[in-house]
């Protein structure tokens, strides 16, 4: 490979060479690489279009800050756009290609924009997409929005697999840098349970791109001596690929580990591990980043930040340029010329805006007191021209305008940071309760002195959570100090100057913006757009805000703070699903006849969490309703049975639990004889029906109460709430019982002959002695225990009979075996929808959280006799308004008509609007039986309209149709089959 | 289908959607997620009624009622209220929490808590 770009050195695996493609085009790079690298390696500079002036951009840093450098990487068939390569690890194979050009990289067709670019400033959408309205769908949506914007996504899903985990600790160091590296081997020595995360896949952070020295080790040899410690330490977990990205409440942090992007095949495994960490305390050792500084065209592809030259150069081995120019405001930029000229790089000169400066280095060319006003070149930097007037050439130029320490998980809890004035950046301010920061996140440069600030740090969160500390290590190390003179924007400069390089937002947009009234920051960063997208500004807000400061004459801090918000760097979607994809999404519960119906080939449909039967289909049955049609039919002319295991079931025993149950339903239940089952009606305490059921009596002290399938849950927390926080002296205990009882319902006017085959002899089960709502505990086949109720949804003569889980799957074989002189039929769903809509029973439509029980027709239920959910509201004037809906039925007047819920009602020769409407339709139905549709629904005063005829309107399909209110029992209304 | 929907939304809160923790009398330490938050502790103090098989509630204890049912204080500091602990021990608790910070300073069992008030 060619060694031209390539220096000494470096933490790079130089025997490893790793090949890999950026456009298609072959490239190769070493073990350690990463993308960028690998590309500035290959003397690729140019690797990006910008976002609206598609301006050709090149690397600008070396870390996650990374604004320019966006590309799309295609792994397994699939491609993920807005990578930084800066962050990127090479691995052989790898697939990268540049993002937001037509055409090719080089000659993108929209470049024209840049050219356009008077037109395209600040609020250029705003401004623009006023008028004609004609043109949004023929000019702004199509052509100007597609223009714009980062990367596309690939429109398939990803194939990739996502994880989640939880870690605890003590102590969660984020950063893995000398301040984290300290931190952690001294909370880890005095026994803390310590966990440190870096975003990095090399730990070390800034050690192994600058040449210091500690404890007598140059930087690098320090890092691999003491993670080499660490690793040895039981109560050290390290993780290197592992964002932090967001600061929670109570010491609960996020985290985001990559633990195959680096891999070319994951076999299988996650590629991303989402974790939730507990931390008892935190320590914030996240570093800083270098920012630039404005100037005419400062976003030359060739352009870096001087920092991250000296990381290609140091930990890279990379020669960023032939032609090296530094363009500084503080000391660091001259470390950066200092390092690359003993890496063997040519820099040809040191421009620094300070006039004052002791700085020198002898051979190159330094201009003091002097600043950059413009570069040329298109696709990388050819020269720069400074204020006097010089112009040098350069192929390559590092910018340094001072550090930003990374404090942006201390805003998470809304912290606002404070502006340091000595080093001229903001440091923490308050921080979510339980962290400290420390190192150059705290602002600190030099470090001597982040060392002495980390160890005290690491003392003080051992002692406070109780550890006994032993006497701090003592190391030596160099110190810096950065005597930064701040500039943010060179004035002089004519040509357009760079703020935010993701956004194209320009010095200029900051004063237009200022001139147009955006004077808040926040204002600002929605005007212009700076600060957005996924680098979040990590360069570019506080060069804005100092900008806005500068125009607004004010000192920075005054001008205010953008805060951040989690996460630090982009999560893709994928991570934030984990395995929570497809059927995954949520658990499933499956119904203890669920492997008998799969083999009866049912068609099965979720119910809250349950996948339960809904139609069984028999040979040539194509339409779903052939089935349903006969399941119904057959049921109500022999038998038929349904797994009803899914409805909710409630234990209530205690000398109290009658008067509970009086006051939890709005019916009353302390009367009812033992052996007896009761429907029974719940209300919220505003008075509107809340869930309804039915729950027996099998001894004074025990009650079993069914809920329906959706409620289960919220009805069981609701008696919990009212046993424990208002009734708190009953004597009554409850336990959901769900589970525990696989239940059928055996429905038809065979059901109870079916039954006598399976139901012990010494158990009576005849009308005389097990009457319509009936319960009783007997035995079935041979000695199993069970529980028998007489209770109907279906109209029909019917049991419910309940076995213990286990035994459900046999007893649902024993009930078709037992069936078949009757022809007995399974049925689902759907035809239990259509058995109760024929019998008028209410079900979620029609508890649908705005009806009151006077609008079922069930007003007079409530009880009148003891304080119960609800009643003390349903007695509300509105609720007994005459002409309030009701539950009633309806038939098409021509019987052939499909009814359609949803649908509203009108009286004849009425206007349908708002002010004429009478109700709407709630739940319909095809009836085998009456062989035609019926529907369920609220009218106006119902009640008392039956055989009125009103129009049934969907103005939706538009359908408008007349319907004769009937009674809601289709069926059999006096209750003859039932009571059989 | 209606009713499987209102289920989902109780189990997409299970992984990420409360990053507290909530350090329970009995089990200590618990994520906020095992449990279910109900609302203002007020709630506790359920108005008392005798209804009348002749009579309307009068408007003066629908009126107790509308307020019990209605009207909360929305403090922006310290703030007393309901929570179950649903995936544990099915306990409902009085939290102690502060809207503004979301730290929590107390946290009692309701069933204590009445009981002290009752001696």
């Amino acid at each position: 490979m060619s060694g031209d770009f390539r220096l000494k050195g470096g933490r790079i695996d130089k025997n490893c060479e790793i090949n890999f493609t950026f456009n298609g085009q072959s490239m190769r790079g070493y073990l350690g690489d990463t993308l960028a690298s690998a590309l500035l390696a290959n003397k690729k500079h140019l690797v990006a279009r910008s976002f609206k002036y598609h301006r050709p951009r090149g690397i600008f840093s070396a870390g996650s800050e990374e604004p320019n450098a966006l590309v799309t990487l295609v792994k397994d068939n699939h491609s993920e756009p807005n990578l930084r390569a800066t962050t990127i690890e090479l691995y052989e194979g790898l697939e990268a290609k540049s993002q937001n050009h037509k055409g090719s990289l080089e000659f993108d067709l929209m470049r024209v924009n840049d050219f356009l670019s008077p037109f395209l400033s600040a609020g250029f959408y705003y401004k623009t997409f006023m008028w004609p309205k004609k043109f949004w769908e023929k000019l702004y949506e199509p052509v100007i929005r597609a223009a714009a914007g980062l990367g596309s996504l690939d429109m398939k899903s990803d194939p990739s697999v996502y994880d989640k985990g939880f870690l605890h600790c003590d102590l969660l160091i984020i950063g893995a840098g000398p301040a984290g590296l300290i931190a952690a081997s001294e909370a880890a020595n005095n026994g803390l349970k310590v966990l440190i995360c870096d975003e990095d896949f090399l730990l070390g952070g800034r050690l192994n791109s600058d040449d210091e020295k500690i404890e007598g080790l140059s930087s690098v040899d320090w890092v691999r001596k003491k993670i080499g410690e660490l690793k040895k330490l039981k109560n050290v977990r390290l993780m290197n690929r592992t964002t932090v990205y967001g600061a929670f409440d109570h010491g609960i942090f996020g985290a985001l580990e990559r633990k195959t992007d680096h891999i070319v095949n994951s076999h299988g495994k996650p590629r991303q591990v989402l974790w939730k960490v507990y931390s008892k305390r935190s320590l914030l050792c996240a570093g800083a980043s270098e920012r630039g500084i404005s100037f005419g065209n400062n976003d030359r592809p060739g352009i870096l930040l001087s920092s991250a030259l000296r990381s290609y150069a140091t930990r890279w081995a990379v020669k960023p340029g032939e032609k090296i120019a530094v363009f500084t405001n503080n000391n660091d930029g001259w470390r950066t010329a200092r390092v690359l000229r003993e890496k063997g790089c040519n820099v040809v000169a040191v421009i620094d805006s300070r006039e004052d400066t002791s700085e020198q280095l002898y051979g190159i060319n330094s201009y003091k007191g002097k600043t950059v006003v413009t570069t040329s070149g298109i696709k990388r930097i050819k020269s720069v021209t400074l204020n006097d007037g010089t112009k040098i050439t350069v192929d390559c130029l590092g910018i340094s305008g001072g550090w930003n320490p990374n404090i942006h998980l201390t805003c998470h809890q809304r912290g606002r940071p404070e502006w340091n004035h000595k080093t001229h950046c903001f440091i923490p301010g308050e921080t979510p309760i339980g962290m400290k920061v420390a190192g150059s996140a705290n602002g600190l440069f030099g470090l001597s002195e982040i060392i002495q600030e980390t160890i005290a740090k690491t003392q003080a969160i051992c002692k406070e959570l109780n550890f006994t500390t032993k006497k701090a290590t003592q190391i030596k190390a160099s110190s810096q100090n950065l005597d930064i003179e701040p500039l943010w924007h060179v004035a002089e400069s004519k040509a357009r100057a760079w703020v935010d390089m993701q956004n194209d937002v320009t010095t200029k947009d900051i004063y237009q913006s200022h001139m147009e009234g955006f004077r808040s920051v926040e204002h600002l960063k929605r005007y212009t757009t700076l600060g957005m997208a996924t680098d979040q500004g990590k360069n570019s807000n506080i060069i804005g805000l100092a900008i806005m400061a500068q125009i607004q004459k004010k000192p920075i801090e005054e001008v205010g703070t953008t805060i951040f918000r989690p996460p630090f760097t982009p999560i893709s979607i994928g991570a934030l699903a984990g395995r929570g994809r497809g059927k995954d999404f949520r658990p499933y519960r499956l119904t203890p006849s669920h492997k008998w119906a799969t083999e009866n080939g049912a068609i099965f449909v979720e119910a809250g969490n349950w996948l339960r039967a809904q139609w069984f289909p028999k040979n040539g049955e194509t339409f779903w309703r052939d089935s349903v049609n006969r399941e119904v039919k057959e049921t109500r002319t022999s038998v038929g049975i349904c797994d009803v295991t899914t409805l909710g079931k409630i234990d209530i025993k205690g000398k109290d639990a009658g008067e509970f149950l009086n006051r939890i339903y709005a019916n009353n239940f302390g009367k009812l004889p033992i052996g007896k089952t009761r429907y029974g009606l719940m209300l919220r305490e505003d008075g509107i029906a809340y869930d309804d059921g039915t729950t027996a009596r099998f001894s004074e002290n025990h009650f079993v109460m069914t809920t329906t399938t959706a409620n289960a849950v919220l009805v069981f927390r609701n008696l919990e709430f009212y046993r424990q926080c208002i009734w708190s002296d009953f004597d009554v205990h409850l336990i959901s019982t769900t589970d525990m009882w696989a239940q059928f319902a055996v429905a038809g006017p065979n059901s109870r002959k079916l039954l006598q085959k399976i139901v012990d002899k010494e158990f009576d089960i005849s009308n005389e002695k097990f009457p319509f709502m009936g319960c009783k505990e007997i035995t079935v086949c041979d000695g199993i225990i069970a529980r028998l109720f007489r209770i109907s949804f279906s109209g029909e003569l019917a049991f419910e009979l309940a076995v213990p889980t286990r035994y459900g799957d046999s007893l649902i074989r024993v009930l078709m075996e037992a069936g078949k002189e009757f022809q007995v039929t399974p049925y689902g769903t759907e035809a239990l929808g259509v058995m109760r809509i024929e019998k008028g029973h209410a079900a979620g439509n029609e508890l649908n959280g705005q009806t009151s029980a006077q609008n079922l027709g069930m007003g007079r239920m409530i009880s009148k006799k003891n304080d119960c959910v609800g009643n003390i509201m349903s007695e509300r004037e509105e609720f007994d308004d005459k002409d309030g809906l009701r539950l009633v039925g309806f038939k098409p007047m021509t019987r052939s008509q499909q009814l359609k819920a949803g649908a509203h009602f009108f009286s004849k020769g009425k206007k349908y609007n708002m002010d004429t409407d009478e109700g709407w339709m709630t739940s319909v139905a095809y009836s085998p039986i009456l062989e035609h549709y019926i529907g369920l629904g609220y009218i106006k005063n119902g009640s008392n309209r039956l055989g009125e005829k009103v129009m049934s309107v969907d103005l939706l399909n538009n359908q408008i149709f007349e319907v004769e209110i009937v009674s809601p029992h289709f069926l059999d209304p006096e209750g003859e089959r039932l009571r059989a | 289908m209606k009713k499987a929907k209102a289920l989902n939304q109780t189990y997409i809160r299970q992984w990420n959607k409360k990053f507290m923790i909530i350090n329970h009398p009995i089990l200590g330490p618990r994520d906020a997620n095992e449990f279910v938050y109900k609302g203002d502790a007020e709630l506790l103090n359920r108005p008392h009624w005798t209804p009348n098989a002749t009579k309307r509630a009068t408007y003066a204890e629908q009126e107790e009622f509308h307020d019990y049912l209605y009207l909360r204080n929305n403090p922006a500091g310290e703030h007393k209220e309901l929570w179950y602990h649903e995936q544990g021990d099915r306990s409902w608790l009085i939290i102690t929490r502060d809207t503004l910070t979301h730290q929590i300073s107390k946290v009692e069992l309701v069933r204590e808590f009445l009981k002290e008030k009752v001696t």
